[in-house]
C-alpha cells in the first residue's frame, strides 16, 4: 500500500467521525494557537523594553568622576571633581580611541526658568553641539546651537517638551526670550519628545552651551560627565577599555584599581533587560507548551478509543490482506492528520490573535516569530506521531481472529 | 490444492488445555466444493480459522497451493490470505461508510495494485450482478446483496480458494438460496470452494461433505448429484 492510499483511508477515517475529530483538533489547536500568542506578547515586551533602552543610546558609555571621599566618609556618586575639558579632546582623538566616534561634556543643575508670568523649574544641561547625537535627541523645530555659540558663550537655549508645554501654552517658542536664574537666554530650539527612561523625564530638560552655563549659572570650569559615543552597541567594550586607557593615562595612574572615574554604559543595562524579557518569553512559551502536550494527550486518548471502536474493521482489514504496517501507517497517519491540522489552524488563530490583541490592547506589542511558529508546528506533528504510535500499534498487533470475533 | 496432514490445535485457555482439533488429515482437489459440516465444537470454526492462514496449526502441516504455512510470520500470512484466499463471513463484515466498489478495491490497495484496480472492482461487481450498485454504502444495501459484495471482494484478487464461513446464517431463505446459487455458478466456471455450514440444505449444494466431531473427520462423503445440477 502506498502513501497517498494510506492518507485516503485515514482521512476518510477520520471524516466518519467528524465532530471527534474536530474536537481533538481543537486540543491541539489551542495549544499551538496560546504558544504562538503568549510567545508574541513576550517577545513584544522584550522589543518594546529594548528598544526604549535604545532610545537612550545603546552605544552611550557614560564616564562620571568617582565618588569623593572626606574625611573618610564615602560621599555621593560622582561627587569627585577630576574630569577636565582636556579629557574629553584626548577621548577624540582616534588613534588611541578607535571605537569612540566622539565624545561631549556635561554640567548639570537646577534652573527656575521664566517666560512671562509662567515659571518652572527643569533640569539644566550644559554640554556642546554634538549633544543631540550622542544623547540620541531629535529637533522638533529649530535647531540645536553651533560649535560657535559654545565658543562665543552665548546664551542661547534649547528646551524639552515639557517645559515648552509649561511654559508656552500653546504659543511657538522659537526666537521667544526667557529668564534662566534670572539670565536672558534666547530659545533657538525645541527637541522632539522621548518619553521617559523609566526613571528620569527625558523631556523636561534646558540644554545650553557648556561655556554659558560655566560663565553665567554653576560657575567653575570642571566636568559633571563625559558622555562618550561608542561606533555601535557591539563596539562598546573595546570603547569601555581604550576610554579607561585614555583617561588614565589624562590623569597619571597606573592602575584601574585607583581610577578616580568610573564607566557605565547601556549595553550593561540592554543585557540584564534582555535577560529578563528572554527568561519571560521562556516562562509564557512553557506554559503555552503545556496545553500542546495535553491536547497531543486528547489526541492520544481518542486514537485509542478509535482503534477500540474499529476493532473488528481492523480485523477485516487483515483478513483481506492488510500487513501490520498497513495498519500502523493508517492510524499513525490519522494522528499526524489531526495534529497538523490543529497546528495549522492553531498558527492562523494565534497570528490573528496576537494582531487583534495588539489593536484591542494598546499596551502590547505582539511580535509572531517565525521560529515561534515552526517550532509549535513541528512540536505539534510530533506529538502526533508520538502519542500516536501507542495507538497504531495496538491496531497493527491486534489478532485477526479475535478482532473479527470483538462485537 | 490444500493439503492438511495431521493438523492439531490446542488452546490454552487459562490452565486448560483445549484441544480444539486432534488431527485432521485432509486433500481438496482443484476446482471441488468442499462443504465442511459440524456441531459447535466440533472444530469446524478453528478448521477454518487454520484454512483461511488466520490461525497456525500446533502441529502438523498445512500445504497451500504449494506453500507450507505453517511457520510463516504475520506479514506471509498476510500476503497468502490477500493472494491466495478470498473470504466469504457470516455477518458479511464490510467496511462501513466505505462504498461497495471501494469494499471491492480494498484487497487490491493492500496488494499494491495501482493500475486496474478500478476496473478489476468494477469487473468483480459486474460477476456478481451488482455493477450498478457501485457507488452505495454497505447500509444501502440488503443482506444478501452486502454478502454479493463481500464475494466480489473475495474474488477480486483471483484467489486459489474461496473460503465461506456460514456465508448464509444471517440471511433469509430467499437471499441464501440466491447466494448459494452464486456460489455453485463460481464453481462451475472452475472455482475451488470451501463451505463451513451445520445446515444440511446449504451443504447440498457441495459436491463433497466433510463431517467433523470432536476435532476428528468423522466422514468424508463425495456426492455424484449436487443439487446445483438437478435444480
Amino acid at each position: 500500500m502506498n502513501l497517498v492510499e494510506a492518507i485516503r483511508l485515514a482521512f476518510s477515517g477520520l471524516m466518519g467521525n467528524r465532530l471527534r475529530s474536530g474536537l481533538t483538533m481543537l486540543g491541539i489547536l489551542i495549544g499551538v494557537g496560546a504558544v504562538i500568542l503568549l510567545v508574541a506578547v513576550g517577545n513584544g515586551a522584550s522589543a518594546s523594553v529594548q528598544s526604549s533602552i535604545q532610545g537612550l543610546g545603546s552605544n552611550l558609555i557614560t564616564v562620571s568622576p568617582s565618588n569623593l571621599r572626606v574625611g573618610g566618609v564615602q560621599q555621593g556618586f560622582g561627587t569627585g571633581n577630576t574630569l577636565t575639558m582636556q579629557d574629553v579632546t584626548a577621548l577624540k582623538d582616534k588613534t588611541v580611541a578607535p571605537d569612540v566616534v566622539t565624545a561631549i561634556p556635561n554640567v548639570n543643575g537646577r534652573a527656575q526658568v521664566t517666560y512671562g508670568n509662567q515659571n518652572w523649574n527643569t533640569s539644566l544641561s550644559g554640554t556642546t553641539e554634538q549633544f543631540p547625537q550622542v544623547r540620541n535627541y531629535q529637533l522638533a523645530e529649530g535647531q540645536f546651537f553651533s560649535a560657535a555659540d559654545v565658543q562665543a558663550q552665548r546664551k542661547v537655549a534649547v528646551l524639552g517638551p515639557t517645559v515648552v508645554q509649561n511654559l508656552f501654552g500653546g504659543q511657538d517658542p522659537l526666537g521667544q526670550t526667557l529668564k534662566i536664574n534670572r539670565q536672558i537666554f534666547r530659545v533657538v530650539g525645541v527637541f522632539q519628545s522621548k518619553g521617559s527612561s523609566g526613571f528620569t523625564n527625558q523631556d523636561d530638560l534646558v540644554a545650553m552651551p557648556i561655556t554659558t552655563a560655566w560663565a553665567f549659572l554653576l560657575g567653575g570650569h570642571n566636568v559633571q560627565a563625559i558622555y562618550v559615543e561608542a561606533a555601535s552597541s557591539q563596539a562598546t567594550q573595546s570603547a569601555e577599555s581604550e576610554v579607561t586607557q585614555v583617561l588614565l593615562n589624562q590623569h597619571h595612574i597606573s592602575t584601574v584599581a585607583n581610577a578616580d572615574f568610573q564607566l557605565q554604559s547601556q549595553a550593561d543595562v540592554l543585557t540584564t533587560a534582555s535577560q529578563v524579557t528572554g527568561t519571560l518569553t521562556l516562562l509564557l512559551g512553557a506554559i503555552a507548551a503545556i496545553s500542546l502536550v495535553v491536547g497531543g494527550i486528547g489526541i492520544m486518548n481518542i486514537m485509542l478509543v478509535t482503534v477500540t471502536e474499529r476493532t473488528r474493521e481492523i480485523g477485516i482489514r487483515k483478513a483481506i490482506g492488510a500487513r501490520r504496517r498497513d495498519v500502523l501507517l493508517q492510524f499513525l497517519i490519522e494522528s499526524m492528520f489531526l495534529s497538523a491540522v490543529g497546528g495549522a489552524l492553531g498558527i492562523l488563530v494565534g497570528t490573528l490573535g496576537s494582531s487583534l490583541l495588539g489593536r484591542l490592547v494598546s499596551s502590547l506589542h505582539p511580535l509572531v516569530s517565525v521560529s515561534s511558529i515552526v517550532l509549535a508546528f513541528g512540536v505539534s506533528l510530533g506529538i502526533g506521531l508520538f502519542f500516536g504510535i501507542y495507538p497504531a500499534n495496538r491496531a497493527a498487533r491486534l489478532h485477526p481472529i479475535e478482532a473479527l470475533r470483538y462485537e | 490444492m490444500i493439503t492438511l496432514e495431521g493438523v492439531t490445535k490446542v488452546y490454552h485457555m487459562g490452565h486448560v488445555e483445549v484441544r480444539a482439533l486432534k488431527g485432521i488429515t485432509l486433500h481438496v482437489q482443484d476446482g471441488e466444493f468442499l462443504a465442511i459440516m459440524g456441531a459447535s465444537g466440533s472444530g469446524k470454526s478453528t478448521l477454518m480459522n487454520i484454512i483461511g492462514c488466520l490461525d497456525q496449526p500446533t502441529e502438523g502441516h498445512y500445504i497451500l497451493d504449494g506453500v507450507d504455512v505453517a511457520g510463516l510470520n504475520d506479514d506471509e500470512l498476510a500476503w497468502i490470505r490477500n493472494r491466495k484466499i478470498g473470504f466469504v463471513f457470516q455477518s458479511f463484515n464490510l467496511i462501513p461508510r466505505s462504498t461497495a466498489l471501494h469494499n471491492v478495491e480494498m484487497p487490491l490497495i493492500y496488494a499494491g495494485e495501482g493500475a486496474q484496480r478500478r476496473e478489476r472492482a468494477l469487473e468483480a461487481l459486474r460477476l456478481v450482478g451488482l455493477a450498478d450498485r457501485a457507488g452505495h454504502q454497505p447500509t444501502e444495501l440488503s443482506g444478501g446483496q452486502q454478502q454479493r459484495v463481500a464475494i466480489a471482494r473475495a474474488l477480486v484478487t483471483d484467489p486459489a480458494i474461496l473460503l465461506a464461513d456460514e456465508p448464509t446464517g444471517n440471511l433469509d431463505s430467499a437471499a441464501s438460496v440466491e447466494i448459494m446459487r452464486l456460489l455453485a455458478d463460481l464453481h462451475q466456471q472452475g472455482r475451488t470452494i470451501v463451505l463451513i455450514t451445520h445446515e444440511q440444505d446449504i451443504a447440498a449444494f457441495a459436491d463433497r461433505i466433510v463431517r467433523l466431531r470432536d476435532g476428528l473427520v468423522l466422514s468424508d462423503e463425495r456426492r455424484e448429484t449436487p443439487m446445483e445440477t438437478r435444480a
